[in-house]
Protein backbone atom coordinates (compact mmCIF):
# COMPACT_ATOMS: atom_id res chain seq x y z
CA UNK A 1 0.00 0.00 0.00
CA UNK A 2 1.41 3.46 -0.67
CA UNK A 3 1.66 5.93 1.12
CA UNK A 4 -1.64 8.43 0.15
CA UNK A 5 -3.68 5.63 0.54
CA UNK A 6 -2.53 5.10 4.07
CA UNK A 7 -3.87 8.64 5.29
CA UNK A 8 -7.03 7.82 3.58
CA UNK A 9 -7.16 4.93 5.44
CA UNK A 10 -6.01 6.29 9.23
CA UNK A 11 -8.15 9.00 8.02
CA UNK A 12 -11.51 6.96 8.48
CA UNK A 13 -10.57 5.27 11.43
CA UNK A 14 -10.18 8.40 13.00
CA UNK A 15 -13.15 9.89 11.93
CA UNK A 16 -14.90 6.48 13.33
CA UNK A 17 -13.21 7.01 16.51
CA UNK A 18 -13.81 10.53 16.99
CA UNK A 19 -17.89 10.25 15.82
CA UNK A 20 -19.20 9.62 19.68
CA UNK A 21 -17.62 12.70 20.89
CA UNK A 22 -18.65 14.77 18.47
CA UNK A 23 -22.24 13.38 18.94
CA UNK A 24 -21.99 14.39 22.36
CA UNK A 25 -20.82 17.97 21.49
CA UNK A 26 -23.96 18.62 19.48
CA UNK A 27 -26.38 17.71 22.27
CA UNK A 28 -28.24 20.23 24.85
CA UNK A 29 -25.35 19.43 27.41
CA UNK A 30 -22.06 20.74 26.75
CA UNK A 31 -19.98 20.23 29.81
CA UNK A 32 -20.75 17.76 33.11
CA UNK A 33 -18.24 17.23 36.26
CA UNK A 34 -18.11 16.30 40.01
CA UNK A 35 -17.23 19.98 41.89
CA UNK A 36 -15.96 18.71 45.64
CA UNK A 37 -17.96 15.51 46.83
CA UNK A 38 -21.58 16.84 47.11
CA UNK A 39 -21.77 18.78 43.62
CA UNK A 40 -22.21 18.37 39.82
CA UNK A 41 -21.97 20.98 37.61
CA UNK A 42 -23.90 20.93 34.01
CA UNK A 43 -23.51 23.20 31.26
CA UNK A 44 -25.35 23.71 28.46
CA UNK A 45 -25.01 25.08 24.75
CA UNK A 46 -27.90 27.15 24.95
CA UNK A 47 -29.95 29.21 28.32
CA UNK A 48 -33.16 26.66 29.61
CA UNK A 49 -35.85 27.25 31.37
CA UNK A 50 -35.17 28.71 34.79
CA UNK A 51 -38.50 27.29 36.37
CA UNK A 52 -37.61 23.98 35.03
CA UNK A 53 -34.11 23.77 35.55
CA UNK A 54 -34.14 24.75 39.19
CA UNK A 55 -36.97 21.97 40.20
CA UNK A 56 -34.95 19.30 42.06
CA UNK A 57 -37.77 16.95 41.36
CA UNK A 58 -36.95 17.48 37.77
CA UNK A 59 -33.47 15.60 38.12
CA UNK A 60 -33.36 11.41 38.43
CA UNK A 61 -29.36 10.71 39.52
CA UNK A 62 -27.85 7.19 40.46
CA UNK A 63 -24.79 5.67 40.31
CA UNK A 64 -24.19 3.41 37.00
CA UNK A 65 -24.23 -0.17 38.29
CA UNK A 66 -27.38 0.84 41.00
CA UNK A 67 -30.11 1.83 39.11
CA UNK A 68 -32.91 1.63 41.81
CA UNK A 69 -30.49 3.55 44.77
CA UNK A 70 -31.40 7.07 43.36
CA UNK A 71 -29.47 9.83 44.93
CA UNK A 72 -31.73 12.94 46.44
CA UNK A 73 -30.94 16.05 44.42
CA UNK A 74 -31.46 18.67 47.48
CA UNK A 75 -31.18 21.62 45.12
CA UNK A 76 -30.26 23.09 41.93
CA UNK A 77 -29.42 26.38 40.93
CA UNK A 78 -29.00 27.52 37.65
CA UNK A 79 -26.22 30.45 37.09
CA UNK A 80 -26.79 33.64 35.66
CA UNK A 81 -27.50 33.39 31.59
CA UNK A 82 -29.32 29.90 32.38
CA UNK A 83 -26.19 27.92 30.54
CA UNK A 84 -25.20 25.84 33.92
CA UNK A 85 -26.82 24.40 36.92
CA UNK A 86 -25.28 23.07 39.73
CA UNK A 87 -27.29 20.19 41.62
CA UNK A 88 -26.20 19.96 44.95
CA UNK A 89 -26.88 16.30 46.90
CA UNK A 90 -27.99 15.60 50.38
CA UNK A 91 -25.12 12.67 51.16
CA UNK A 92 -21.60 13.24 50.03
CA UNK A 93 -21.05 11.41 46.49
CA UNK A 94 -18.27 8.37 45.32
CA UNK A 95 -17.31 10.51 42.94
CA UNK A 96 -14.74 7.52 41.52
CA UNK A 97 -17.97 5.78 40.51
CA UNK A 98 -19.83 6.72 37.31
CA UNK A 99 -23.43 8.87 37.88
CA UNK A 100 -26.07 8.81 35.87
CA UNK A 101 -28.43 11.70 35.36
CA UNK A 102 -31.71 11.93 33.44
CA UNK A 103 -33.45 15.56 33.57
CA UNK A 104 -36.98 15.97 32.48
CA UNK A 105 -38.44 19.14 29.75
CA UNK A 106 -34.97 20.85 29.91
CA UNK A 107 -35.36 23.18 26.63
CA UNK A 108 -38.69 21.51 25.69
CA UNK A 109 -37.04 17.97 25.20
CA UNK A 110 -38.38 15.36 27.14
CA UNK A 111 -35.66 13.29 28.74
CA UNK A 112 -32.24 14.34 28.61
CA UNK A 113 -29.62 11.43 30.05
CA UNK A 114 -25.56 11.91 30.40
CA UNK A 115 -23.31 10.40 32.57
CA UNK A 116 -20.69 11.97 35.08
CA UNK A 117 -17.62 10.43 35.84
CA UNK A 118 -14.05 11.48 36.77
CA UNK A 119 -11.41 11.43 33.70
CA UNK A 120 -10.48 7.67 34.04
CA UNK A 121 -6.66 8.38 33.79
CA UNK A 122 -7.34 10.61 36.82
CA UNK A 123 -9.25 7.64 38.70
CA UNK A 124 -5.87 5.63 37.87
CA UNK A 125 -3.47 7.85 38.99
CA UNK A 126 -5.40 8.40 42.06
CA UNK A 127 -5.26 4.29 42.98
CA UNK A 128 -1.20 4.34 42.28
CA UNK A 129 -1.35 7.78 44.75
CA UNK A 130 -3.53 6.04 46.98
CA UNK A 131 -1.39 2.56 47.44
CA UNK A 132 1.81 4.61 47.50
CA UNK A 133 1.33 7.29 49.89
CA UNK A 134 -2.53 7.29 51.57
CA UNK A 135 -2.37 3.94 52.05
CA UNK A 136 0.85 2.62 51.93
CA UNK A 137 1.31 -1.21 52.91
CA UNK A 138 4.06 -0.65 55.47
CA UNK A 139 3.16 2.43 57.56
CA UNK A 140 -0.82 2.24 57.24
CA UNK A 141 -1.69 -0.85 56.84
CA UNK A 142 1.16 -3.14 58.36
CA UNK A 143 1.73 -5.37 55.79
CA UNK A 144 5.53 -6.50 54.98
CA UNK A 145 7.29 -5.58 58.33
CA UNK A 146 9.33 -8.72 58.56
CA UNK A 147 11.55 -7.81 55.69
CA UNK A 148 10.94 -4.09 56.19
CA UNK A 149 13.30 -4.34 59.36
CA UNK A 150 15.33 -7.07 57.91
CA UNK A 151 16.27 -5.20 54.61
CA UNK A 152 16.55 -1.22 55.78
CA UNK A 153 19.70 -1.31 57.23
CA UNK A 154 21.55 0.13 54.43
CA UNK A 155 20.57 2.29 51.41
CA UNK A 156 21.88 0.05 48.84
CA UNK A 157 20.33 -2.82 50.16
CA UNK A 158 17.27 -0.57 50.44
CA UNK A 159 16.98 0.37 46.90
CA UNK A 160 17.74 -3.43 45.24
CA UNK A 161 14.90 -5.02 47.49
CA UNK A 162 12.71 -2.17 46.53
CA UNK A 163 12.96 -2.55 43.09
CA UNK A 164 13.41 -6.53 42.81
CA UNK A 165 9.74 -6.07 44.94
CA UNK A 166 8.37 -3.93 42.56
CA UNK A 167 9.21 -6.30 39.58
CA UNK A 168 7.76 -9.78 41.37
CA UNK A 169 4.53 -7.49 42.88
CA UNK A 170 3.42 -6.24 39.07
CA UNK A 171 4.19 -9.01 37.63
CA UNK A 172 2.83 -11.59 39.54
CA UNK A 173 -0.40 -9.72 40.61
CA UNK A 174 -0.71 -9.08 36.47
CA UNK A 175 -0.49 -12.88 36.70
CA UNK A 176 -3.13 -13.23 39.48
CA UNK A 177 -5.54 -11.29 37.74
CA UNK A 178 -5.54 -13.29 34.62
CA UNK A 179 -6.06 -16.62 36.79
CA UNK A 180 -8.38 -15.27 38.77
CA UNK A 181 -10.26 -13.66 36.43
CA UNK A 182 -10.39 -16.65 33.50
CA UNK A 183 -10.21 -19.20 35.76
CA UNK A 184 -11.21 -19.06 39.23
CA UNK A 185 -14.21 -17.13 38.62
CA UNK A 186 -15.68 -19.12 35.52
CA UNK A 187 -14.87 -22.41 36.93
CA UNK A 188 -16.49 -21.29 40.71
CA UNK A 189 -13.04 -22.20 42.49
CA UNK A 190 -12.91 -18.69 44.37
CA UNK A 191 -12.07 -20.80 47.78
CA UNK A 192 -8.38 -21.72 46.47
CA UNK A 193 -7.49 -18.02 46.18
CA UNK A 194 -5.04 -18.48 48.51
CA UNK A 195 -3.26 -21.95 47.27
CA UNK A 196 -3.35 -20.34 43.68
CA UNK A 197 -2.43 -17.26 44.69
CA UNK A 198 1.05 -18.54 46.97
CA UNK A 199 1.74 -20.73 44.19
CA UNK A 200 1.97 -18.07 41.54
CA UNK A 201 4.05 -15.96 43.66
CA UNK A 202 6.43 -18.33 44.35
CA UNK A 203 6.43 -19.43 40.37
CA UNK A 204 7.19 -15.49 39.40
CA UNK A 205 10.03 -15.55 41.51
CA UNK A 206 11.42 -19.06 40.89
CA UNK A 207 10.68 -17.78 37.28
CA UNK A 208 12.67 -14.30 37.27
CA UNK A 209 14.92 -16.29 39.24
CA UNK A 210 15.98 -18.10 36.44
CA UNK A 211 15.37 -15.85 33.76
CA UNK A 212 17.77 -13.19 35.00
CA UNK A 213 20.32 -15.46 35.77
CA UNK A 214 20.89 -16.41 32.05
CA UNK A 215 19.40 -13.18 30.63
CA UNK A 216 21.30 -10.86 32.47
CA UNK A 217 24.46 -12.04 35.04
CA UNK A 218 25.64 -8.67 36.09
CA UNK A 219 21.92 -7.55 37.44
CA UNK A 220 21.44 -10.66 39.22
CA UNK A 221 24.86 -10.90 41.10
CA UNK A 222 23.37 -7.38 42.77
CA UNK A 223 19.82 -8.24 42.91
CA UNK A 224 19.70 -12.14 42.95
CA UNK A 225 19.77 -12.45 46.95
CA UNK A 226 16.93 -10.50 47.56
CA UNK A 227 14.76 -12.36 45.56
CA UNK A 228 14.31 -14.98 48.12
CA UNK A 229 13.15 -12.55 51.19
CA UNK A 230 10.25 -11.31 48.47
CA UNK A 231 8.90 -14.75 48.88
CA UNK A 232 8.21 -14.51 52.61
CA UNK A 233 6.80 -11.01 52.32
CA UNK A 234 2.86 -10.15 53.24
CA UNK A 235 2.83 -7.67 50.72
CA UNK A 236 3.72 -9.64 47.82
CA UNK A 237 -0.01 -12.20 48.81
CA UNK A 238 -1.91 -8.93 50.22
CA UNK A 239 -1.91 -7.29 46.56
CA UNK A 240 -3.64 -9.91 45.04
CA UNK A 241 -5.87 -10.68 47.68
CA UNK A 242 -7.17 -6.84 47.65
CA UNK A 243 -7.59 -7.21 43.64
CA UNK A 244 -9.76 -9.83 43.95
CA UNK A 245 -11.70 -8.59 46.86
CA UNK A 246 -12.19 -5.34 44.84
CA UNK A 247 -13.06 -6.88 41.39
CA UNK A 248 -10.03 -4.38 39.70
CA UNK A 249 -9.86 -4.69 35.88
CA UNK A 250 -6.38 -5.14 34.61
CA UNK A 251 -5.20 -1.72 34.05
CA UNK A 252 -6.04 -1.00 37.85
CA UNK A 253 -4.08 -3.97 39.08
CA UNK A 254 -1.12 -2.49 37.59
CA UNK A 255 -1.63 0.58 39.07
CA UNK A 256 -2.05 -1.08 42.96
CA UNK A 257 0.45 -3.30 42.15
CA UNK A 258 3.10 -0.36 40.72
CA UNK A 259 1.98 1.49 44.15
CA UNK A 260 2.03 -1.21 46.33
CA UNK A 261 5.96 -1.74 45.06
CA UNK A 262 6.92 1.74 44.89
CA UNK A 263 5.28 2.37 48.45
CA UNK A 264 7.15 -0.57 50.00
CA UNK A 265 10.43 0.86 47.95
CA UNK A 266 10.07 4.68 49.94
CA UNK A 267 9.22 3.04 52.97
CA UNK A 268 12.64 1.30 52.94
CA UNK A 269 14.57 4.00 51.35
CA UNK A 270 12.85 6.40 54.16
CA UNK A 271 14.15 4.07 56.88
CA UNK A 272 17.34 3.02 55.69
CA UNK A 273 18.22 6.37 55.55
CA UNK A 274 17.24 7.53 59.32
CA UNK A 275 19.16 3.69 59.99
CA UNK A 276 22.21 5.14 58.53
CA UNK A 277 22.32 8.27 61.13
CA UNK A 278 21.08 5.67 64.10
CA UNK A 279 24.56 4.24 64.17
CA UNK A 280 25.95 7.39 64.86
CA UNK A 281 23.55 8.10 68.01
CA UNK A 282 24.10 6.88 71.35
CA UNK A 283 21.30 4.73 71.84
CA UNK A 284 20.56 3.50 75.53
CA UNK A 285 21.92 -0.20 75.43
CA UNK A 286 18.22 -1.84 75.78
CA UNK A 287 16.61 -0.45 72.92
CA UNK A 288 19.89 -0.86 70.62
CA UNK A 289 18.57 -2.49 67.17
CA UNK A 290 14.57 -3.79 66.60
CA UNK A 291 13.43 -1.96 69.90
CA UNK A 292 14.12 1.75 68.38
CA UNK A 293 13.59 0.56 64.87
CA UNK A 294 9.88 0.49 66.00
CA UNK A 295 9.89 3.17 67.40
CA UNK A 296 11.03 5.01 64.05
CA UNK A 297 8.63 3.12 62.11
CA UNK A 298 6.40 4.43 64.41
CA UNK A 299 6.85 8.53 63.33
CA UNK A 300 6.87 7.81 60.06
CA UNK A 301 3.23 6.02 60.14
CA UNK A 302 1.81 9.43 62.29
CA UNK A 303 3.83 11.22 59.39
CA UNK A 304 1.73 9.22 56.69
CA UNK A 305 -1.26 9.42 58.38
CA UNK A 306 -0.72 13.18 57.47
CA UNK A 307 -1.79 12.39 53.82
CA UNK A 308 -4.81 11.00 54.48
CA UNK A 309 -7.68 12.58 52.62
CA UNK A 310 -5.59 13.59 49.85
CA UNK A 311 -7.25 13.64 46.98
CA UNK A 312 -5.51 15.07 43.38
CA UNK A 313 -7.87 14.55 40.97
CA UNK B 1 18.82 -35.86 64.90
CA UNK B 2 16.57 -36.87 67.93
CA UNK B 3 15.14 -34.87 69.68
CA UNK B 4 15.77 -34.92 73.56
CA UNK B 5 13.61 -32.26 74.63
CA UNK B 6 9.92 -33.27 77.05
CA UNK B 7 6.46 -32.31 75.82
CA UNK B 8 6.95 -29.50 78.46
CA UNK B 9 10.33 -28.59 77.59
CA UNK B 10 9.26 -27.99 74.15
CA UNK B 11 6.21 -25.76 75.11
CA UNK B 12 7.90 -23.50 77.23
CA UNK B 13 10.33 -22.72 74.73
CA UNK B 14 8.23 -21.65 72.16
CA UNK B 15 6.05 -19.80 74.90
CA UNK B 16 9.44 -18.21 76.44
CA UNK B 17 13.31 -18.80 75.29
CA UNK B 18 11.73 -18.38 71.38
CA UNK B 19 8.74 -16.30 71.38
CA UNK B 20 7.85 -15.43 68.30
CA UNK B 21 7.38 -12.03 68.54
CA UNK B 22 9.42 -10.49 70.97
CA UNK B 23 12.61 -12.92 70.83
CA UNK B 24 12.48 -13.97 67.08
CA UNK B 25 11.22 -11.03 66.34
CA UNK B 26 8.97 -12.80 63.33
CA UNK B 27 5.49 -12.42 62.39
CA UNK B 28 5.35 -8.82 63.18
CA UNK B 29 2.70 -7.44 61.34
CA UNK B 30 0.13 -8.42 62.83
CA UNK B 31 1.10 -7.95 66.05
CA UNK B 32 1.03 -4.22 64.68
CA UNK B 33 -1.39 -3.95 62.85
CA UNK B 34 -4.84 -5.58 64.60
CA UNK B 35 -3.71 -5.74 68.36
CA UNK B 36 -5.44 -3.30 69.57
CA UNK B 37 -7.22 -5.35 72.06
CA UNK B 38 -7.05 -8.80 73.83
CA UNK B 39 -10.07 -10.31 71.98
CA UNK B 40 -8.53 -9.54 68.31
CA UNK B 41 -4.53 -11.11 69.85
CA UNK B 42 -6.47 -14.18 70.83
CA UNK B 43 -8.42 -14.64 67.83
CA UNK B 44 -5.41 -14.48 65.27
CA UNK B 45 -3.48 -16.42 67.99
CA UNK B 46 -5.79 -19.47 67.72
CA UNK B 47 -5.74 -19.43 63.98
CA UNK B 48 -2.12 -19.18 64.08
CA UNK B 49 -1.84 -22.16 66.28
CA UNK B 50 -4.44 -24.24 64.32
CA UNK B 51 -2.55 -23.37 60.99
CA UNK B 52 0.76 -24.19 62.90
CA UNK B 53 -0.30 -27.33 64.52
CA UNK B 54 -2.01 -29.38 61.49
CA UNK B 55 0.63 -27.72 59.08
CA UNK B 56 3.64 -29.66 61.24
CA UNK B 57 2.02 -32.64 61.67
CA UNK B 58 0.97 -32.38 57.95
CA UNK B 59 4.89 -32.13 57.31
CA UNK B 60 6.07 -34.58 59.82
CA UNK B 61 3.41 -37.18 58.82
CA UNK B 62 4.47 -36.99 55.16
CA UNK B 63 8.64 -36.13 55.36
CA UNK B 64 9.89 -39.15 54.35
CA UNK B 65 8.41 -38.91 50.68
CA UNK B 66 8.98 -35.42 50.37
CA UNK B 67 11.89 -35.22 48.03
CA UNK B 68 14.25 -32.44 49.52
CA UNK B 69 14.41 -30.14 46.57
CA UNK B 70 10.61 -29.44 46.02
CA UNK B 71 10.50 -28.96 50.18
CA UNK B 72 9.75 -25.18 50.13
CA UNK B 73 7.00 -25.26 47.73
CA UNK B 74 5.56 -28.24 49.38
CA UNK B 75 5.59 -26.18 52.64
CA UNK B 76 3.66 -23.52 51.17
CA UNK B 77 1.44 -25.45 49.48
CA UNK B 78 0.26 -27.57 53.03
CA UNK B 79 0.38 -24.00 55.29
CA UNK B 80 -1.93 -22.67 52.32
CA UNK B 81 -4.18 -25.40 52.68
CA UNK B 82 -4.84 -24.96 56.02
CA UNK B 83 -5.07 -21.70 56.55
CA UNK B 84 -7.79 -22.23 53.31
CA UNK B 85 -9.46 -24.32 56.29
CA UNK B 86 -9.30 -21.84 58.94
CA UNK B 87 -10.31 -18.95 56.90
CA UNK B 88 -14.16 -20.57 55.47
CA UNK B 89 -14.26 -21.40 59.13
CA UNK B 90 -13.78 -18.36 60.88
CA UNK B 91 -15.91 -16.30 57.80
CA UNK B 92 -18.53 -18.92 58.20
CA UNK B 93 -18.85 -19.05 62.46
CA UNK B 94 -17.49 -16.24 63.30
CA UNK B 95 -17.93 -13.14 60.80
CA UNK B 96 -17.59 -10.43 63.26
CA UNK B 97 -14.33 -11.74 64.26
CA UNK B 98 -13.60 -12.13 60.88
CA UNK B 99 -14.37 -8.83 59.89
CA UNK B 100 -12.49 -6.84 62.52
CA UNK B 101 -9.05 -9.33 60.84
CA UNK B 102 -9.66 -8.59 57.18
CA UNK B 103 -7.09 -9.43 55.47
CA UNK B 104 -4.44 -10.85 58.46
CA UNK B 105 -6.09 -14.51 58.19
CA UNK B 106 -5.29 -15.44 54.66
CA UNK B 107 -1.85 -12.95 55.19
CA UNK B 108 -0.96 -16.12 57.63
CA UNK B 109 -0.01 -17.74 54.84
CA UNK B 110 2.76 -15.49 54.46
CA UNK B 111 4.18 -15.75 58.14
CA UNK B 112 8.04 -17.02 58.04
CA UNK B 113 7.32 -18.48 61.31
CA UNK B 114 5.24 -21.38 60.37
CA UNK B 115 7.54 -21.89 57.49
CA UNK B 116 10.61 -21.92 59.78
CA UNK B 117 9.26 -24.21 61.75
CA UNK B 118 8.61 -26.63 59.55
CA UNK B 119 12.13 -26.29 57.46
CA UNK B 120 13.97 -26.53 60.95
CA UNK B 121 11.76 -28.99 63.55
CA UNK B 122 9.52 -30.89 61.81
CA UNK B 123 10.45 -31.67 58.40
CA UNK B 124 13.35 -34.36 60.92
CA UNK B 125 11.21 -35.31 64.04
CA UNK B 126 8.26 -37.57 65.31
CA UNK B 127 4.97 -36.81 64.64
CA UNK B 128 4.26 -36.36 68.79
CA UNK B 129 7.26 -33.85 69.22
CA UNK B 130 6.36 -31.51 65.94
CA UNK B 131 2.69 -31.60 67.58
CA UNK B 132 4.19 -30.22 71.10
CA UNK B 133 6.76 -27.84 69.28
CA UNK B 134 4.08 -26.62 67.14
CA UNK B 135 1.67 -26.18 69.84
CA UNK B 136 4.44 -23.98 71.68
CA UNK B 137 5.16 -22.25 69.37
CA UNK B 138 1.67 -21.28 68.66
CA UNK B 139 0.79 -20.16 72.23
CA UNK B 140 3.80 -18.57 72.04
CA UNK B 141 2.43 -16.18 69.33
CA UNK B 142 -0.86 -15.97 70.83
CA UNK B 143 0.60 -15.04 74.14
CA UNK B 144 2.69 -12.58 72.72
CA UNK B 145 -0.47 -11.00 70.59
CA UNK B 146 -2.50 -11.32 73.47
CA UNK B 147 0.34 -9.19 75.80
CA UNK B 148 0.09 -6.55 73.47
CA UNK B 149 -3.26 -6.53 72.86
CA UNK B 150 -3.65 -6.22 77.28
CA UNK B 151 -1.59 -3.46 77.07
CA UNK B 152 -2.71 -1.08 74.46
CA UNK B 153 -6.18 -1.98 75.76
CA UNK B 154 -5.69 -1.36 79.01
CA UNK B 155 -3.87 1.91 78.47
CA UNK B 156 -5.80 2.99 75.55
CA UNK B 157 -9.37 2.52 76.63
CA UNK B 158 -8.96 1.30 80.36
CA UNK B 159 -10.86 -2.05 79.48
CA UNK B 160 -9.90 -5.81 79.44
CA UNK B 161 -11.78 -7.93 77.24
CA UNK B 162 -14.05 -5.43 76.69
CA UNK B 163 -14.98 -4.83 80.72
CA UNK B 164 -14.16 -1.32 81.71
CA UNK B 165 -11.75 -1.95 84.73
CA UNK B 166 -9.90 1.39 84.81
CA UNK B 167 -12.85 3.97 84.54
CA UNK B 168 -10.76 6.47 82.44
CA UNK B 169 -8.25 6.32 79.23
CA UNK B 170 -4.88 6.87 80.50
CA UNK B 171 -3.47 6.82 76.72
CA UNK B 172 -5.49 7.40 74.05
CA UNK B 173 -3.02 7.32 71.77
CA UNK B 174 -2.38 3.56 72.29
CA UNK B 175 -5.81 2.84 70.86
CA UNK B 176 -4.67 4.72 67.57
CA UNK B 177 -3.39 2.33 64.95
CA UNK B 178 -0.16 3.71 64.05
CA UNK B 179 1.07 3.30 67.71
CA UNK B 180 1.07 -0.30 67.37
CA UNK B 181 4.83 0.86 65.96
CA UNK B 182 5.16 2.30 69.52
CA UNK B 183 3.88 -0.05 71.28
CA UNK B 184 5.48 -3.22 70.51
CA UNK B 185 9.18 -1.14 70.21
CA UNK B 186 8.64 0.05 74.21
CA UNK B 187 7.76 -3.76 74.88
CA UNK B 188 10.54 -4.95 73.08
CA UNK B 189 13.41 -2.14 74.67
CA UNK B 190 11.66 -3.09 78.47
CA UNK B 191 12.01 -6.46 78.20
CA UNK B 192 15.30 -6.24 76.83
CA UNK B 193 16.37 -4.20 79.76
CA UNK B 194 14.81 -6.64 82.01
CA UNK B 195 16.93 -9.15 80.73
CA UNK B 196 20.51 -6.79 80.83
CA UNK B 197 19.46 -5.69 84.72
CA UNK B 198 19.65 -9.56 85.24
CA UNK B 199 22.77 -10.52 83.48
CA UNK B 200 24.50 -7.49 85.27
CA UNK B 201 23.63 -8.57 88.76
CA UNK B 202 24.85 -11.88 87.79
CA UNK B 203 27.44 -10.62 86.71
CA UNK B 204 28.53 -8.47 90.05
CA UNK B 205 28.01 -11.80 92.01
Amino acid sequence: MTPAKYIHVVAAALLFWLMPFAAVAEGLVVDQKFKGDKEIVVSFSAPVDQAVAENPANYTVFEEPDPDIKLEVASAVLAAGGKSVTLSFKDKLNTAMTHVVVAKGLAGIEKTTFTVSKSYLGYLFGILISALLINNFVFTKYLGLCVFFGTSKKKSTAKGMGVVFTLVMVVSALMSWVFYNFILIPFNLNFLQIVVFIGLVSLTVQAIDTILRKVNPVLFNSFGVYLVLVIANCVIIAVPLILANNNYNVFETFMLALGAGGGFLLALYLMSSVSERMQLANIPPSFKGLPIAFIVAGQFAMAFLGFSGLQLF
Amino acid sequence: MANDKTSMQLIARGILAENPIFKLALSMCPAVGISTTVMNGFMLGVAVLFVQVFSSMTISIFKNVIHPRIRIPTYTLTIATWVTVIDLVLAAYLPDAYAKMGIFVKIIVAFAIITMRLEMFACKETVKDSFWDALGMGLGFMVGMMVIGFVRELLGSGAVMGYDVLGFKPLLFFILPSAGFFVVGLMMGFFNWIELYYKRKKGVK
